[in-house]
């Protein structure tokens, strides 16, 4: 148990700290690369984002509400929220957000989402509170 | 002729022994040959971000190379991680499998394994149902339990590796998760 507590210790600080806001940043910068005008980022947009989609959604693991936690929907397993201001966590390892947009995107939209879709959603779940 | 006499007393006392080497030896205290020889904080936190990171030891190496190759279907779910987390965690899934790691109970259900076989599931494994067998389907139904992936809802040490008898209760069927419990441990 000793020996388990201290790789969790010693894992800790190789994860990259960063803000919801550094994270949006990064993905405007993304998006302007992407070409196309960049208008900024709604929040409007990644509300239709998480609630839409086929037969699985992202509210149907994560809850309707982020703020609230949400169950996977196949294994039960309890899922913290995902705005920031319930779980001051979110959004602060970029590496940990990209593998989730990574899987989740191509599991509920079967394709990667774009920066823009990206930066839509930190910013709805920025502004959720 | 004194020796006679003692016999059946030595074939007693041994028996006696024998029973008792069985019994500590038995189901309870055999589940802790489920916790690894070794930890790996990447296999804990990235298997243990949708279910219970299952035990190494309950599937054969086999079966965990095949389904780290897969991850990207991962029972119908995108699972990805990067090749060097991928390649980590394998590693240790291996060493520490049914068939490779140092466990008995590990072994035992390596060994009910086929060998042509190498499952996904550990609940498909002959050894699983074996140890479930006095579980009615409805009970894995019931809405806080759902399926017999989810170790947690009876075995309430199952984030870490404790599946002694001790921690089981089942949860009653409320309809409403995480309610009401039947404790076997109380038994």
């Amino acid at each position: 148990m000793r020996r388990w507590l201290a790789t969790l210790f010693l894992a800790a600080p190789a994860a990259l700290a960063g803000t919801p806001a550094d994270l949006l940043g990064a993905y405007e910068a993304q998006a302007k690369r992407a070409g196309a005008a960049f208008a900024g980022f709604s929040a409007a947009r990644g509300a239709a984002l998480y609630r839409g989609g086929g037969s699985a959604t992202c509210a149907s693991c994560h809850s309707p509400s982020p703020l609230q936690p949400g169950r996977h929907a196949r294994t039960g397993k309890s899922i913290a929220p995902l705005a920031p201001a319930a779980n001051p966590a979110r959004l602060t390892d970029p590496a940990k957000t990209e593998k989730w947009f990574g899987r989740n995107c191509r599991d509920v939209l079967a394709r990667d989402c774009t920066a823009q879709e990206k930066g839509d959603f930190v910013r709805f779940l920025m502004n959720a509170n | 002729m004194k020796l006679r006499r003692i016999a059946p007393v030595f074939v007693l006392a041994l028996s006696v022994t024998a029973t008792g080497a069985l019994l500590a030896s038995g189901e309870p205290s055999e589940h802790g040959n489920l916790i690894p020889q070794s930890a790996n904080a990447k296999w804990k936190s990235e298997c243990g971000a949708c279910h219970v990171a299952y035990p190494p030891a309950l599937l054969p190496a086999r079966s965990w190379e095949k389904l780290m190759a897969g991850l990207a279907d991962h029972f119908g779910e995108d699972a990805s991680l990067d090749p060097a987390t991928a390649r980590e965690i394998r590693e240790y899934l291996v060493r520490e499998s049914g068939d490779r790691g140092a466990g008995r109970t590990g072994r035992k259900a390596a060994n009910a394994v086929a060998p042509a076989d190498a499952p996904m599931r550990i609940t498909a494994t002959r050894w699983f149902r074996h140890e479930h067998d006095e579980i009615a389907p409805a009970v894995w139904r019931r809405a806080a339990i759902g399926s017999p992936a989810n170790c947690g809802a009876c075995h309430k040490g199952a984030a870490d590796l404790d599946f002694s008898e001790r921690r089981v209760a089942i949860p009653r069927d409320t309809g409403r998760p995480g309610a009401g419990q039947v404790s076997l441990g109380a038994r």
